[in-house]
């Protein structure tokens, strides 16, 4: 071979594979069960809600990228973002809510701070938290999800503090009940999570310390833990939203710790808070704690030796 | 293979002090005589690979270091003539000090690629306590099998030479780790142990890179972490790799000094190989020898660690044990998502990721205290990053600067 056509490059030579945006078409994938859920359960009004959402968040990136002089790669972290607002959103918001939702969520929430790695918060609860704020009955009037058949009838979510549930448990697990569209069918979140979990793309600590800490605490104080781990937006929360990697602890300490705080807060909430949901607001209070808990919660360095460690 | 028309040897192949040349240009040698020597103790003798006409002394660029330094080119007339080895045929009655000599005199370095003078490693200070000796028989990296090739073909030397380490250090716990993807190597040893009665013990290792790294390796099987800073011998462990066993069994029994080595050829290479080859033999003729090679990256040292070469006429060293062609990876770095792959895969559990950015901003002390001085480059969390980064790079360059700030001082 010709010297002229040596190429050299650094070390490792060697690269794994999983791109950024590879990983973002994964949670993608894994966003589907839920998606297809939204629509069966709720129908036109969840694929309105769920185009919208999705067109204007690719959209806004765009031109915000456009507008700082930076490149707009389609890494797909955009339509997760898209996605996720519209799955936490009521089935009869306006579409018009939705749209400023996404925009917020984007231009605001993650551009704002410097683009996909920078924002500290999630922007897709970062928008459903600043339109409950602006737009509170809209964004907590419930219908039955009657799909695409009948007109839906407005009725109160599972953990309702003024009507206790009584339709048991099937309809929590496959998801035939009110809700926010894309948080009601456990079932198809579940298979969302064996993929992302089997894939290693999220990291299971989060999901199941949030999850457990619930479980817990709900049977300490009393409550019925499968309704308040089925009811809301528990699951929906907890595999997608508090594994975004950005917007929790990169350590595994640091993650279930991160965990254990949403269980914790959201238990607050629900039990002593005047609102009967409290997964939004806990998984963006543990987002604000995160560098916190990355500042201090850190692996122990190989041979790191006994007297040493004080200093850490 | 066949033996080149020419070597260039550096005078530099080892950790420590640079040998200092004993020919000029139009000196005669022949194969194994002594060429370089140094008056430092941390440093190694160098021999002439083939016999023939010192050409004179170049300047060529290390790979490694980037840094110039000194090689002697010897012009090989074909004939092999060798010196005079002086094989000794009772080594039961040699004496500690006699065999530490000539594997001083053999110019033995760790051939793992650490590149340490293995004569050093057998005097160990007063105050430590050495009680365990480790063979590494973990391919360093992906691609290579150049050990495994050595266990196969010379076992029953790789196990003689680990005995005179032994010896020297009286130890009396010896164990023969090796990965558990070479079934063949641990059979075939275990069979050979038993038949010599040694006293050692095979210890079968998953295979999971970065084994053959040491102090992942001494923890794996004694269970003990070397301290951040300090060596396997602080916690009582002395690792000799296969290839420097096997030479150690050569320069005792036999009197032969280090001047070849297995090597692995392979990636895009038409009949990929592993070939005894004499130092100082540039890297195309391996090429060359193994049909050719569809183009791509020069790699001299595994894919991992391996540094890409610009120049196809540098030489085999002593720490060689791989040249591999690949298709260079293109890097287009992103941010960091916090994704914590590298984390999780660092095997000095470091925090990876906060190196690039410390860097980026100049901060070395930051660095300096998340221990960056504890990286092994084994290159494993650049590997994982879906972001692209070239996290080792930024390491190499905080460990550099901390160096040159520690001088400055
Ligand atoms: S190269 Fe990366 S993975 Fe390997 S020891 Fe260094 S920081 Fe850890
Ligand atoms: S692997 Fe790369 S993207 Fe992930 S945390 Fe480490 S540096 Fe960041």
């Amino acid at each position: 071979m010709a010297e002229g056509n040596l190429q050299v490059s650094p070390g490792p030579h060697l690269w794994h594979g999983l791109s950024v945006s590879k990983i973002m078409y994964i949670v993608v994938i894994a966003l589907l069960p839920p998606t297809g859920a939204a629509i069966y359960f709720f129908g036109y009004r969840a694929l309105t809600v769920i185009i919208t959402s999705v067109v204007f968040a690719v959209l806004t990136e765009f031109v915000v990228k456009k507008m700082r002089g930076k490149p707009f790669v389609m890494d797909g972290s955009a339509i997760i973002t898209g996605l996720l607002l519209a799955l936490t959103l009521p089935p009869t918001i306006n579409l018009w809510m939705v749209a400023l939702g996404a925009i917020f969520s984007i231009a605001i929430i993650k551009e704002a701070f410097g683009g996909l790695g920078h924002n500290i918060f999630n922007p897709a609860l970062s928008a459903r938290a600043f339109l409950t704020a602006s737009f509170g009955v809209e964004m907590t009037t419930w219908t039955t999800s009657t799909g695409f058949t009948a007109d839906a009838i407005a009725t109160a979510t599972p953990l309702s503090k003024s009507v206790a549930w009584q339709g048991g448990y099937l309809p929590l697990f496959w998801g035939n009940i009110a809700g926010s569209i894309g948080e009601t069918s456990a079932f198809a979140i579940i298979i969302g999570a064996i993929i992302l979990i089997s894939l290693r793309i999220i990291d299971w600590r989060i999901p199941a310390t949030y999850v457990g800490t619930v479980a817990i605490l709900s049977l300490i104080i009393g409550k019925d833990p499968v309704l308040y781990v089925l009811g809301g937006g528990l699951l929906l929360g907890a595999v997608y939203m508090a594994t975004d990697y950005v917007t929790s602890p990169i350590t595994h300490k640091g993650r279930i710790i991160f965990g254990v705080g949403c269980g914790i807060i959201t238990m607050v909430i629900r039990a002593l808070g005047g609102l009967p949901e409290g997964v939004c607001y806990s998984i963006l209070l543990m987002n604000a704690v995160t560098p916190l808990i990355d500042r201090y919660v850190k692996t122990r360095p190989f041979g790191l030796v006994k007297v040493a460690k004080s200093k850490t | 293979m066949t033996l080149p028309e020419k070597v260039i040897l550096p005078l530099q192949q080892n950790i420590g002090a640079p040998a200092a040349a004993l020919v000029k240009k139009g000196d005669k040698v022949k194969t194994g005589d002594k060429i370089g020597e140094s008056k430092s103790f941390v440093s190694a003798l160098l021999h002439a690979t083939v016999s023939g006409e010192v050409e004179g002394i170049i300047q060529v660029i290390n790979p490694a270091s980037g840094r110039l330094c000194d090689a002697i080119v010897i012009a090989s007339d074909g004939l092999d003539t060798t010196a005079d080895f002086q094989p000794v045929k009772d080594v039961s009655a040699l004496t500690n000090e006699e065999i530490i000599a000539k594997i001083k005199d053999a110019g033995i370095v760790g051939m793992g690629g650490a590149t340490f003078p293995t004569h050093v490693k057998l005097v160990p200070p007063k105050d430590k306590i050495v009680d365990t000796l480790i063979m590494n028989g973990c391919e360093c990296e992906p691609y290579i099998t150049s050990d495994h090739r050595v266990m196969l073909e010379y076992g029953d030397k790789v196990l003689a030479g680990l005995g005179l380490i032994a010896k020297v250090l009286s130890i009396k716990n010896v164990y023969l780790a090796i990965e558990d993807n070479k079934e063949n190597a641990i059979e075939h040893l275990a069979k050979l142990i038993d038949e010599a009665k040694y006293n050692f013990q095979v210890i079968p290792i998953k295979t999971r890179y970065p084994m053959g790294a040491e102090k992942t390796l001494v923890k794996t099987v004694i269970n003990k972490e070397v301290p951040i800073g300090g060596l396997p011998l602080d916690v009582g462990a002395v690792v000799q790799n296969v290839s420097t066993a096997k030479a150690i069994y050569d320069a005792v029994y036999e009197g032969k000094p280090l001047i070849e080595r297995v090597v692995t050829v392979t990636g895009n290479i038409k009949t990929p190989k592993n070939l005894l080859v004499r130092f100082g033999t540039p890297i195309k003729n391996l090429i060359d020898y193994c049909g050719g090679t569809t183009g791509g990256e020069v790699i001299m040292g595994g894919p991992m660690m391996g540094i890409a070469q610009f120049d196809l006429g540098f030489p085999i060293t002593k720490g060689t044990n791989c040249i591999l062609v690949k298709d260079a990876l293109t890097i287009k770095e992103s941010d960091c998502i916090n994704c914590g792959r590298c984390v999780e895969v660092c095997p000095m559990g470091l925090l990876p990721t906060l190196y690039p950015k410390y860097v980026k901003k100049g901060r070395y002390a930051d660095c300096k205290a998340s221990y960056v001085e504890n990286c092994v480059e084994c290159g494993a969390c650049t590997y994982s990053c879906p972001a692209n980064i070239p996290i080792v790079q930024y390491i190499k360059i905080a460990k550099k600067e901390i160096i040159k700030r520690k001088a400055s001082k």
